[in-house]
């Protein structure tokens, strides 16, 4: 992983989940802000793939395991699409709450990968 | 019926967060578990025995929030709030009972239970609380339902 890009992930991540469970709260249905917030962390995570597949072949290598990291990411990368889903069919409240959910998981999620790609076994 | 406070569209709403939350919980948990038991199991084999129980004990726990089936949903919450304390005890007291080298809720050997769920933000902790009250709440709403249906005219 790249540390800067780990860190950019991280923030949007945080923040459109933030921004959804604040907005879902006050009453918000699902609009377009909250939904291109998600989608843009999906956007991030693909290009997190793509980093992860050039990476180790570019002299950077993971300490940890890399099925492990594999595993998180792929989940993450399933996340976006699943609670937007739920948005589009749920036009509720509380999906919006629902994405800043997803989106919150997967800002840990990319810590953990963060820590299994550069500590020592982790 | 505008004097009533809660009925069961209103619990339906804030219940589906609940479902969403534990849906994450059960990926997380049962990802993790099935990771550490193909990978390492040997390394602490009682710990990752739970992890995979907790993980399939989330499954059902979400099928039932989600498709209201209240009883398991009670057996399987209740069960989750004892685990994570009993298990979350014994990590920070006597981690070596269960096969752990150290309580590092982020490490190798971590499990959802471990030092109370901390690796998960203590998400473990709070959810069956805030599900057990959900459950409660809904209970009270429901038989609040039916004594006015019984003393309508």
């Amino acid at each position: 992983m790249i540390d800067i890009f780990t860190v950019i992930l991280i923030g949007v991540a945080t923040l459109a989940g933030v921004l959804c469970v604040v907005l879902g709260l006050v009453g918000r249905k699902p609009e377009d802000v909250t939904i291109l917030a998600v989608a843009l962390v999906e956007v991030l995570l693909l290009a997190q793939v793509v980093i992860a597949l050039i990476a180790p072949a570019a002299g950077n290598h993971p300490t940890g395991n890399l099925g492990e990291f594999w595993v998180y990411l792929a989940t993450a990368c399933l996340m976006p699409p699943a609670a937007i889903a739920w948005a589009l069919t749920d036009r509720s409240r509380w999906s919006t709450v629902v994405l800043g959910v997803a989106a919150l998981a997967i800002a840990v999620m990319a810590y953990r990968m963060n820590q299994i790609w550069t500590v020592q076994l982790a | 019926m505008s004097t009533r406070r809660l009925d069961s569209s209103q619990l339906a709403g804030p219940g589906r967060i609940l479902v969403a939350v534990y849906a994450v919980l059960a990926v997380a948990a049962t990802g993790r578990s099935v990771f550490q038991i193909i990978d390492r199991f040997g390394e602490a084999p009682i710990a990752f025995s739970l992890s995979a129980l907790a993980a399939v004990v989330y499954i059902v726990a979400t099928l039932a929030l989600a498709l209201r089936w209240t009883t398991i949903a009670w057996v399987t919450i209740g069960f989750e709030f004892v685990g994570v304390l009993v298990i979350g005890t014994v990590s920070v007291l006597a981690p070596g009972l269960l096969g752990l080298d150290s309580v590092d809720p982020f490490g190798r050997e971590a499990t959802v239970w471990s030092a109370y769920g901390a690796g998960y933000l203590c998400i473990p902790l709070v959810l069956p609380v805030i599900g057990l009250f959900y459950l409660w709440r809904g209970r009270r709403v429901t038989a609040a339902e039916s004594a006015a249906v019984e003393s309508a005219p």
